[in-house]
């Protein structure tokens, strides 16, 4: 069963195509990849399906409700969460509280209960406080807690974005280029991580990333974009040996040399 | 030196003793003195030892309010100078909630705005305008002015007219950041200053620029609220709510949305934190405490025109925050207190002793080089000094700290894996 469903997404900047005509349909709890080389239009499809952009045509679905026009917070509430190519943490705030920023939609108190220190708000808080803790241990950050979180090392910040969007409770998960700057220790680490969440937590996670060996190894299904096009898609092996593909990612001799 | 002060920071009793001490006698010499601004200043400067005493929160809290609400009122009401020393303390506590509150908009939300006293004006008319027979002229019923006991409804009222105006002033300016931001704020608070300048045609709402006079004083219990002691603590008591306000929300669901838009606008918007509703709460009860002091400032002046509302204002306020710490309580109220005493204390009385000086022939200085001219000046100099030298302030922003043993499970570790199941059935 599809849990996203895209079809025949476009859009355009001007006269440029990023992303035409991509349709797509991710299979529930299923770990797909989006590859392709530079300016493809991968993040800016990550983009449409946030609601960043507004696509200029085509559809989103995600378990049968649209998703196109609907902000980016209105999305997140839906159920999508997303980590960011170029980390965007709340950097001078504690770990911990950047985690708990996560869980805005699910304290349901408002203003007032908090003014009025009523017992609902006071519990939430300590849950989610308590929550927002457990996602630190999940990720391996629990003893950062206290730290800013610009301050962390380049891997523990990505793994913080992840906790962080665990923290929306999604059902559907979207890392840009998560191991991206990573060591081979600390790509094999999020590697295990990224396959714990698939089956414990049952997310399903949708990936852009430009190390090889890390999607082959743990992808379900792969997509392939180019010049803002899908060329390909398929299980990881008929990818690897699909010769648009390695066109579009060596050039138009490099078939001829393999 | 240093030994010691370790070593007394160790020590609880000997602070505690010290401490005393230096209250008893700053009190004392208050009391005792004729006229000593020294005293007044020191025995305000107790709250700031206070706040780096080795103390359980809840004793600091107590041991300030008994100072500020018992000790400083009782020991300054021997001298002549008392109902001066209370306008002083008076004032700085209606700077301190306007700074507080200009503290949610620039420090947690981090957007600049320069037009903040805007704010207080609305609340300053909305009470001088039902409070004089001004109002008589545009409303079809009633009987103008109100009585002197409808101010603590005004309180309220001024409350949320400027969170109104906040949230009017928050939807046009929402779609720029920045410096463009800085600069709408900056127009709409001079246009609100003109607009109040100019709305005494063709209906006298306002009476323009001749300003509003003889406005009824509060009463309470039939008591007339005439003098500065007695103002003081209704500020006393509006400080107090707002800093719960603030503490409150700051570590609350709606202070972590602030600062996660302050931090990244994106990573907030992804998170499922509405950017618009973000900004907007925080302009309006932003703009609510300053509408509640602009209630206090009318009802204490009996007096109310446009020149109390210039940008010089929302500058002066912005430097308070700026000088004491961009997000943090406690730096903010420490930079409304220096900045409004420097102005209205230290600069006044350097002035008088100065001229006392050139009159009796010992010097002789120019009245353009008196300090109080040099206002400006002195703000200019500091904020540079400051930005150079300490740009986190007197007071910088603390992160709190959470201990993570009384976060840790104390059931199954399973439990988020049966929440998110929980929400995907839902």
């Amino acid at each position: 069963m599809n849990v996203l469903e895209v079809t025949e997404l476009s859009k355009s900047f001007g006269g440029l195509a990023a992303n035409s005509n991509i349709t797509m349909g991710i299979k529930k709890n299923s770990i797909t990849a989006v590859i392709g080389p530079n300016g493809a239009g991968k993040t800016t499809f990550f983009n449409m399906i946030t609601g960043v952009y507004k696509p200029t045509s085509g559809d989103i679905r995600l378990n049968g409700k649209t998703l196109v026009g609907l902000r980016p917070d209105a999305v997140a509430k839906q159920g999508i969460a997303r980590t960011f190519q170029n980390i965007r943490l709340f950097k001078d705030i504690p770990v911990l509280e950047n985690v708990m920023a996560g869980m805005h939609t699910h304290i349901t108190s408002n203003w007032l209960g908090i003014l009025l220190n009523l017992p609902k708000a006071r519990h939430e808080e300590d849950e989610a406080k308590k929550e927002a803790y457990r996602l630190l241990e999940y990720v391996g950050l629990e003893h950062l807690l206290n730290e800013a979180a610009g301050s962390l090392s380049y891997g523990a910040q990505r793994r913080l974005e992840i906790a962080r969007a665990l923290a929306t409770k999604p059902s559907v998960l979207l890392l840009d280029e998560p191991a991206a700057g990573m060591n081979p220790k600390e790509t094999k680490e999020l590697t295990d991580l990224v396959q714990t969440i698939r089956t414990q937590l049952n997310i399903t996670i949708i990936l852009i990333e430009h190390d090889m060996k890390l999607v082959m190894g743990i992808s379900d299904y792969i997509f392939v974009l180019d010049h803002g096009e899908k060329i390909a898609e398929g299980k990881p092996h008929e990818i690897r040996n699909n010769p648009r593909v390695i066109e579009a990612y060596l050039g138009k001799g490099a078939l001829s040399l393999a | 030196m240093k030994a010691l002060i370790s070593s007394l920071s160790e020590n609880r009793l000997a602070q505690i003793l010290l401490f005393s001490v230096y209250v008893l006698i700053t009190s004392a010499s208050l009391f005792l003195a004729e006229k000593s601004v020294v005293a007044f200043l020191l025995l305000l400067l107790s709250i700031l030892i206070l706040y780096f005493l080795n103390l359980k929160t809840v004793w600091k809290w107590i041991i300030g309010f008994v100072i500020l609400g018992v000790l400083l009122p009782v020991s300054a009401s021997q001298g002549p100078s008392y109902q001066s020393y209370m306008e002083v303390a008076t004032l700085v506590g209606i700077y301190v909630a306007m700074a507080l509150g200009l503290n949610i908009v620039v420090g947690l939300a981090g957007l600049l705005d320069l037009g903040f006293v805007a704010f207080f004006a609305v609340g300053a008319y909305t009470y001088g305008i039902f409070a004089t027979p001004q109002a008589a002229n545009f409303m079809p019923f009633g009987s103008y002015p109100l009585s002197g006991g409808s101010f603590w409804i005004f309180l309220l009222i001024g409350c949320f007219a400027a969170a109104l105006f906040g949230i009017l002033l928050g939807i046009p300016v929402l779609r720029v950041k920045g410096d463009y931001l800085a600069i709408v704020t900056l127009g709409f608070g001079e246009i609100i200053r003109i607009v109040f300048n100019n709305m005494d045609k063709p209906v006298n709402i306002t009476n323009g620029s001749m300003g509003i006079a003889s406005i009824t004083p509060p009463s309470i219990f039939g008591i007339d609220l005439l003098y500065p002691n007695q103002f003081y603590y209704v500020v006393f008591g509006i400080v107090l709510f707002t800093i719960y306000v603030v503490r409150k929300l700051e570590y609350s669901k709606v202070g972590r949305a602030w600062k996660a838009v302050r931090e990244n606008e994106i990573a907030a918007q992804a998170m499922g934190i509405p950017l618009v509703k973000t900004k907007l709460t925080a302009f309006a009860i932003g703009a609510s405490f300053s509408g509640m002091m602009g209630v206090v400032f009318a009802a204490k002046q009996t007096f109310v025109d446009p020149t109390s509302f210039t940008l010089l204002e929302s500058t002066t306020i912005l430097v308070m925050v700026l000088l004491g710490g961009m997000g943090s309580v406690p730096g903010v109220i420490l930079g409304a207190a220096v900045v409004t005493i420097l102005n209205l204390q230290v600069l006044t009385e350097l002035t008088n002793w100065m001229n006392q000086l050139s009159l009796s022939g010992v010097i002789a200085i120019p009245e353009a080089l008196s300090p109080v001219k040099m206002q400006r000046f002195i703000f200019g100099a500091l904020l540079i000094a400051f930005a150079l030298y300490r740009s986190q302030g007197l007071l910088p922003a603390k992160n709190r700290k959470y201990n993570p043993e009384e976060l840790k499970n104390k059931t199954e570790k399973s439990s988020i894996l049966l929440l998110s199941k929980e929400k995907r059935q839902a």
